[in-house]
């Protein structure tokens, strides 16, 4: 059920768009205002998302660490996996967003006979890692549609990318790339019974969005193609805020964007955040420093407190008749 | 009541400058789309100016007729090519599409550049060898 209302979804969103534009021709809804429309909800819902994460105390100083504190001089101190200070808390950052570091110490645990057994598990490391990359790279590629002229540095991705110089137009390394790790991402779910019982519709909805898109994209290169000249148009006229509204465009165009369109729009709502919400986890960005440095909940309340200096001279005389010993005398 | 507000906006403040940068790079800057010129001697002397297929399907199929032309031509032997409207020609770069394009800079490159896509015809054919 999660699995084909999330699938459904997509298929709608794909409907919706070769309705709107291959039969209603609403090119200009299409090519123009949702794209806008969608680069907003994108930009204003993350903002508000960090921000609203901003407004969350942090009660405990909680980083996650599995090695070495900082201690006496002749204790090799691990910097990486127990930083100490800023300069470590932002190595450990920099290795964890760009290489996963913390998913490729992820173990299974699989019960053998009599014995239980932890076995390193790098499979999903290895996917969400290909899966980010060409994301990235294929991001960057796009460049090349919305600045004029296309900076060297674009154009060298895209000439990296296109390397094996297979077919023409000449097949990026990453398209296949992108499409075997978000395959294998979704057959993890879908085949592995303990993953699957925690899944969600949340997190198919995404996995069929992003295969849309790639479909969608790669069909408009390699088969169903499009006049690349005109896309250029379209999109250096939305960067440029002058907008024209092409016509000789293919519907699979409009596909494809009306589907990232969705993707930029779902995005500040959805477990995506987590390209944002990783700066702010509490066990990632703080230093094991909780020996050298108090760290103050901000929630603390202040408690009206009655000192037993306090209490002893409010009931002095009754203490002394009562035979209670007392401190001031 | 932001906690550790500095780092905050200065983390949104540099999500917004990428986010924007686009819109940013591209100020003032006119529309430059590309004119591909039909302008040689070779096309000027056609009595009716018609390339091997209609103008939007070169437009937008060109790289794989290219493609399929040259696997013809240099895989399977065959140098005649038939379009839809039943007219034969033969496949060849230098002579068949260059004898009426032979203006590189202002045609070819014009949109190859505007869309950054970088053609590698050259690394095999040499330019001028037109026989």
């Amino acid at each position: 059920m999660k699995i084909w209302s999330s699938l459904l979804a997509v298929v709608a969103l794909v409907l919706i768009a070769w309705l709107g534009t291959g039969v209603a021709g609403l090119y200009t809804v299409f090519g123009v205002g949702i794209p806008y429309l969608a680069f907003l909800i994108f930009a204003l819902g993350f903002i508000y998302r960090i921000l609203k994460w901003g407004r969350s105390p942090v009660p405990f100083c909680i980083p996650t660490t599995c090695g070495q504190e900082k201690s006496l001089p002749w204790i090799k101190h691990n910097k990486i996996e127990n930083p100490s200070g800023t300069a470590g808390v932002v190595g450990r950052m920099i290795l964890e967003i760009l290489f996963f570091r913390s998913l490729f110490r992820n173990l299974k645990t699989e019960k053998r006979g009599d014995k239980l057994g932890f076995g390193s598990a790098k499979w999903l490391w290895l996917g969400g890692l290909a899966f980010h990359w060409s994301m990235l790279i294929i991001l960057l590629r796009h460049l090349r549609f919305f600045l004029d002229p296309v900076p060297s540095l674009v154009r060298g991705l895209d000439g990296l990318d296109s390397f094996l110089q297979i077919g023409l137009p000449i097949l990026y390394i990453t398209d296949i790339i992108i499409v075997a790790a978000l395959l294998y991402l979704l057959a993890r779910r879908l085949f592995v019974p303990q993953v699957r019982y925690i899944s969600l519709a949340s997190d198919y909805f995404p996995l069929f969005l992003l295969l849309g898109i790639v479909t969608s994209g790669i069909l408009m290169r390699y088969f169903l193609r499009v006049d690349v000249v005109s896309v250029k148009e379209l999109a250096l006229g939305l960067v440029t805020l002058r907008p024209t509204v092409p016509t000789d465009i293919g519907s699979i165009f409009f596909i494809h964007v009306f589907l990232v369109s969705s993707l930029f729009a779902y995005f500040p709502w959805s477990k995506l955040m987590h390209a944002g919400g990783i700066f702010l986890s509490p066990t990632r960005n703080m230093a094991n420093n909780s020996r050298r440095v108090r760290h103050i909940n901000p929630w603390n309340y202040p408690v009206d407190v009655h000192s037993y200096a306090e209490y002893e001279a409010e009931f002095k005389e009754k203490m002394k008749k009562a035979g209670v010993p007392v401190e001031t005398e | 009541m932001i906690y550790g507000g500095k780092k905050i906006f200065a983390g949104l403040f540099i999500f917004v400058v990428l986010l924007i940068s686009p819109f940013l790079a591209n100020i003032g800057k006119a529309d430059a789309q590309p004119n591909p010129s039909l302008n040689t001697p070779a096309i000027n002397a056609l009595a009716t100016k018609q390339c091997v297929g209609s103008q939007q399907f070169m437009r937008t199929y060109h790289m794989q007729l290219l493609n399929q032309w040259r696997d013809q031509a240099l895989r399977h032997g065959e140098y005649t090519y038939v379009n839809s409207q039943g007219q034969k020609f033969t496949i060849s770069l230098e002579n068949t599409c260059l004898k009426c394009h032979s203006n590189e800079q202002q045609f070819c490159n014009t949109c190859h550049t505007y869309v950054g896509v970088t053609p590698y015809c050259w690394e095999c054919h040499q330019k001028g060898a037109t026989q």
